[in-house]
């Protein structure tokens, strides 16, 4: 038996150019099955006015903003073998201990947590998905006096920055962080806390925006890993196994891979990756109506323990040392949850400039193609979607919003040596 | 629903409870099977659906079977043994903090 099918792609199918043949033929006894499957075939290369190389929550959340602008996008992604910070993350909204040393990262960071459950509806009313977005305030709890003590100094040094946007932040005795949540240990010393902080569901979150840029026409193109970019006329070929894409612009946010692709379009994107282990426990009743830096309840109950910060390269293996550390914070922080079963373990590898703030620029040597790399794939992704992708869609990052965060930064030290 | 397979056997008898109430079974029957034993269509309830489940896999695998055992939560029933006077709760939903 042969069956032939043809598949036509939503929105390439309107640039009438890809097609996919799949010829399947099974033998009579049912029992093998053999699929041949011959490559795309392509009269001429699909053509966009925005191609985002990257489907995580920074390329996702940069081509939905995109498209609700009127773009016509495609993003094409690596396959499952890709890193994904997108999977592996914490889910805070986190606005506190953000901006030392930048204080636009701050403001930026502010912005984007207060456009945030804006955000979070209109991706409900467009596709029907919570993304239980929630702002209830965050703590950051001390195990010992110097931990306080260096808390108190980190915030107050961020909020007597020249150029920031100052915000209220409170440092907490034991007595009144144990008001807020019972069930801290005699071992917590003390707290920050800031109103601005919340957490979301990142999975839903990432399911969300890759639903809601589809919906919108966005072509989504898993399994192409961009080999070439190259610069032809004003206009952009990028090429994967899988054939030819062609765009006026190109927005680079594959994460550690921005490295590689960034040098094509004469961008220097300088990230390494930095691991981050995690810890989650079954599903408990709901207790904490806070969100601790290290110690979430999502909504459907689990807790996440995190989070290390370890320079290992791009390995995202889970080790015990690190492991036993984080469920040993978690345990002085709140006694009770020792008792719980830790259901999974998991790393993931955080996108991570040299220092620590996000990139976003734009190609001199051909204009049009853009970068963006953070380590704050969630806290950021309302910005990314609301404020950054419609500068990109006009074709500029203006200097006044985004100079800051240009990589041009890291060769300064260079020039005046 | 379910039945013993030997009736008669000789094993001596153990009382639990099920939420307080008293229930006979045999020395070295599992929790899951004591409850399946004593008629129990269900043990717990999935703490986000809410959805009743019962023991299933009987060996360690499903986690299917979980039940509150001398206050402690979401322990699985077909892996403790019963013992008399062990008081045993149905897992309504999530466990909580503590238990």
């Amino acid at each position: 038996m042969i069956v032939s099918v043809r598949l036509f792609f939503g929105a390439l199918a309107d640039a009438g150019s890809f097609v996919l043949d799949r010829t399947y033929s099974s033998e009579a006894v049912g029992t093998r099955i053999r699929i041949e499957r011959q490559s795309m075939t392509r009269a001429k290369p699909t053509e966009f006015d925005v191609a985002v190389i990257g489907g995580g929550l920074m390329g996702s959340a940069i081509a939905w903003g995109l498209a609700k602008v009127g773009q016509r996008v495609t993003v094409l992604d690596e396959g499952d073998v890709a890193f994904r910070a997108s999977r592996g993350n914490f889910a805070l909204i986190w606005v506190q201990s953000k901006g030392l040393g930048l204080a636009p990262y701050s403001a930026w960071t502010m912005r984007s947590s207060n456009a945030w459950a804006g955000f979070a509806d209109a991706l409900k009313e467009q596709i029907g998905i919570d993304v239980c977005f929630q702002r209830p305030g965050g703590f950051n709890l001390s195990l010992s006096e110097r931990e306080l003590e260096n808390r108190r100094s980190l915030l107050q040094r961020i909020q007597d920055q020249p150029g920031m946007q100052r915000f209220d932040f409170e440092m907490l005795d034991p007595a009144r962080v144990k008001q807020a949540i019972p069930q801290i240990g005699p071992e917590v010393v003390g707290a920050s806390y800031s109103r601005y902080d919340g957490h979301c569901n990142s999975p839903q979150l990432f399911r969300a925006l890759n639903a809601a840029m589809q919906q919108l026409g966005v072509a989504y193109l898993p399994e192409h890993r961009v080999d070439r970019i190259e610069y032809v006329a004003r206009e952009f070929r990028l090429f994967s196994a899988r054939g030819e894409i062609r765009a006026s612009k190109i927005v680079l946010a594959a994460g550690i891979d921005n490295v590689r692709l960034g040098p094509m379009v004469g961008l220097d994107v300088p990230v390494r990756p930095q691991r981050g282990q995690l810890i989650v426990t079954e599903r408990t009743a709901p207790f904490l109506n806070y969100v601790v830096q290290t110690v979430r309840q999502t909504d459907e109950g689990g807790l996440m323990f995190g989070d290390s910060q370890e320079e290992t390269g791009a390995d995202p293996s889970v080790t015990s040392p690190v492991i036993s550390v984080l469920a040993n914070r978690a345990v002085r922080m709140f006694p009770q949850v020792a008792n719980l079963n830790i259901v999974r373990t998991w790393a993931a590898l955080r996108v991570m400039t040299k220092d620590g703030f996000p990139i976003y620029d734009q190609s001199e040597r051909c204009p049009g193609a853009f970068c963006a790399s953070c380590h704050s794939g969630v806290t950021l992704a309302a910005a990314h979607a609301l404020f950054l992708a419609p500068c990109i869609a006009a074709g500029d990052l203006p200097a006044a919003q985004f100079k800051p965060f240009s990589s041009r930064r890291f060769d300064v030290p260079a020039l005046a040596a | 629903m379910f039945q013993r397979l030997q009736p008669e056997a000789a094993n001596p008898t153990v009382t639990f409870t099920i939420d307080g109430k008293p229930v006979k079974a045999r020395a070295g029957d599992t929790v899951a099977a004591a409850m399946l034993a004593a008629g129990l269509h269900y043990c717990r309830t999935t703490p986000v659906s809410g959805a009743p489940r019962a023991p299933y896999c009987m060996m360690g695998v499903c986690f299917d079977c979980l039940v509150t055992v001398d206050g402690i939560g979401n322990r699985q029933g077909c892996l403790v043994r019963v013992r008399d006077g062990m008081q045993v709760e149905l897992q309504l939903g999530k466990r909580e903090l503590g238990r």
